[in-house]
């Protein structure tokens, strides 16, 4: 059994007089540890493929099984739940809270779990080390480089232990160097068995994962395993 | 999520919008304050009230004689004589709804010391008088104990004092002569002010009724040509005194059913709820007064919370995706509309009681704060806080995470 089983997954919404047919039926198992990287172009459908597997979004028809769960029929604190405990979220604009120091951002999943004080610091911090930020704990976003923000953001992803880190155009307002550097992070994080998947419409981005997904008009076209690029921080 | 995280989120939340919050809980100051020094302004016009009415003596029920009719032409109450000293006696010794009885005759008389004359206010009473009047003796030993005696004494008011013998002197022991009988000062009553109509209480003598019936008056030996006080007994209410004294009277005088009393008895305890009930109607108006601004500040609060959900729409986005629910999303919005219509609140009490000290002293009445109206603006500014704070953080619940994420 696959970690995540999407099958014959629909989804549809009405934006005024149209009705939009995101995804027309996707069916896909990604196994547990995968690297896998999500293309195509604006309106391929995508961004609601990440959303749905991200149990942000509920299918409008099929079944989704996260960790063996049926996920798709959840209400909405359920969803949460998941969210909180099993999935970590990577944002292309970071999504960090203004004004708020690193460590505090990165709590804040743990607070939603109901996590200790005491403890909550201590992961938060340690998850802080991990992405090399250990000595920017009390940084506000406006004090750290784009760069810096987005680790705190995979920070705030892994802190919560999940077992799968979505992100979505992690690298997008980032330059090349600081992209190689966030790219080399998700691929460390692979190696520890976090399955990653990676939205991205950057092809060279996309060569660091071990699997590209390509999606046109709401339907995967096309779904390769290879051999990926390691990304090597210059020292 | 623990409450005490939350309460700390949102604190901070409020913080980061310091003269936004300092706006928006001033709503809820001014009108919890106006609550609490509008109430307290009406508390101590009632004591004021109540104070002029204690003054009068309270539970005080004054029986007059009948009107006297000559030809057609009815004289007013106290024209006929009706009232008898038996009478009297049967009021003190049959009535246990009444505690004190005492007669006045009273009229204006010359009163003369050895520099200055004055006409005044002279009344006959009994020692019971005095308690039934709440009046105390300032100096001297009063009238005499025995209220049959007929000892020419006499005790004077603060003002005859000032009249006669200059402000700060200590008449007791001289001569005063009231028509030319001399009398001796026996005491000087202890300053009572004004009566609620304005009459001043000190303006007065008092002599033994005995000595005023038979030196100052004369005649009428059987009749009281004058009016006795009476008051009810402890505990008993004045109403069920009135009607035994009514009862009594009109069995006395062989007052048939039906037929027309031939006595007059008027409730001063009557007049004086009259006058606290009108004050405590302002009391009443001018705390819902207070109430609408308290309110005006709940929407105050209600907007800035709307306000505050979305421009922290993307912020409630990042929390959803992160794991919140929608009713911790729910509680944080509701909890920060609390704390803010809270720290109003209570703002608001110490401002309403400074107001309300300052306007007491500076009106010279007592400071009287109700802890029931303090407690009671303060729930009330935490139910506004809820009430108002409940709509926009259900809307920031229910708003879908991924609108918020992607709200620019």
């Amino acid at each position: 059994m696959a970690l995540i089983e999407l099958r014959e997954v629909t989804r549809e919404y009405h934006m005024g007089d149209v009705d939009v047919r995101a995804l027309r039926g996707v069916t896909l198992d990604i196994e547990a540890g995968e690297f896998v990287a999500i293309m195509g172009t604006s309106g391929s459908g995508k961004s609601t493929l990440m959303n749905t597997l991200g149990c942000l979004d509920r299918p409008t028809a099929g079944h989704y099984r996260l960790d063996g769960r049926e996920v798709s029929t959840l209400r909405r604190d359920e969803l949460a739940e998941i969210r909180n405990r099993t999935l970590g979220f990577v944002f292309q604009n970071f999504n960090l809270l203004a004004r708020t120091s690193a460590l505090e951002n990165v709590e804040l999943p743990l607070l939603y779990a109901g996590v200790p004080a005491a403890e909550r610091h201590a992961r938060a911090a340690a998850a802080l080390e991990r992405v090399g930020l250990g000595k920017r704990l009390d940084h506000t976003p406006s004090q750290l480089s784009g760069g810096q923000q987005q680790r705190v953001a995979i920070a705030r992803a892994l802190v919560g232990e999940p077992r799968v880190i979505l992100a979505d155009e992690p690298t997008g307002n980032l330059d090349s160097a600081t992209s190689v550097e966030v790219m080399a992070l998700l691929q460390a994080l692979g190696r520890a068995g976090i399955t990653v998947i990676l939205v991205t419409h950057e092809l060279d981005i996309a060569e660091y994962a071990a699997r590209n997904i390509v999606m046109k008009d709401g339907q995967v076209i096309s779904d390769i395993r290879r051999e990926p690029v390691i990304a090597e921080v210059p020292a | 999520m623990n409450l005490l995280a939350v309460i700390r989120v949102a604190i901070r939340a409020l913080l980061r919008n310091r003269l936004r919050s300092f706006l928006t809980a001033l709503g809820i100051i001014i009108g919890v304050a106006a609550v609490i020094a509008m109430v307290s302004i009406g508390e101590g016009a009632k004591s004021r009230v109540e104070q002029s009415f204690a003054a009068m003596g309270t539970n005080l029920l004054v029986v007059r004689s009948g009107s006297s009719q000559m030809g057609g032409a009815r004289g007013g109450f106290g024209s006929q004589p009706t009232l008898t000293w038996d009478d009297l006696k049967a009021i003190q010794t049959e009535l246990s709804s009444v505690k004190y009885a005492a007669p006045e005759l009273r009229g204006n008389q010359p009163l003369i010391s050895e520099e200055q004359n004055w006409t005044t206010r002279v009344a006959g009473v009994t020692p019971d008088y005095l308690l039934l009047r709440n009046w105390r003796i300032a100096s001297g030993s009063g009238l005499p104990e025995d209220p049959e005696s007929n000892a020419k004494v006499v005790v004077l008011g603060k003002t005859v004092v000032e009249k006669l013998f200059g402000a700060y002197s200590d008449p007791v022991g001289q001569i005063v002569r009231i028509r030319n009988v001399p009398f001796e000062v026996a005491g000087v009553l202890e300053a009572k002010g004004q009566s609620p109509m304005g009459d001043d209480y000190d303006d007065t003598a008092l002599v033994p009724v005995r000595a005023y019936a038979e030196k100052l008056q004369g005649g009428l030996k059987k009749f009281i040509a004058g009016t006795i006080y009476v008051s009810s007994a402890t505990g008993v209410p004045t109403s069920k005194a009135e009607s035994d004294l009514n009862n009594l009277l009109r069995d006395r005088h062989r007052i048939r059913l039906g037929g027309e009393d031939d006595f007059n008895v008027r409730n001063l305890a009557e007049i004086a709820s009259a006058q606290e009930q009108s004050t405590q109607t302002l009391t009443t108006l001018l705390a819902a007064i207070a109430a609408v601004s308290l309110l005006v500040g709940g929407i105050g609060v209600m907007n800035i919370m709307l306000v505050s959900v979305t421009e922290r729409t993307r912020e409630i986005g990042v929390r959803m995706a992160v794991g919140a629910r929608p009713r911790d999303i729910l509680l944080q919005f509701l909890v920060e509309a609390l704390v803010l219509a809270l720290i109003g609140g209570l703002t608001g009490v110490i401002l309403g009681v400074t107001i309300a000290q300052q306007l007491s002293s500076s009106f010279g009445w007592p400071l009287l704060i109700r802890v029931d109206v303090v407690l009671l603006s303060v729930a009330v500014s935490a139910a506004v806080g809820v009430v108002f704070g409940l709509y926009p953080a259900r809307k920031a619940s229910q708003l879908d995470p991924i609108e918020a994420l992607r709200y620019e």
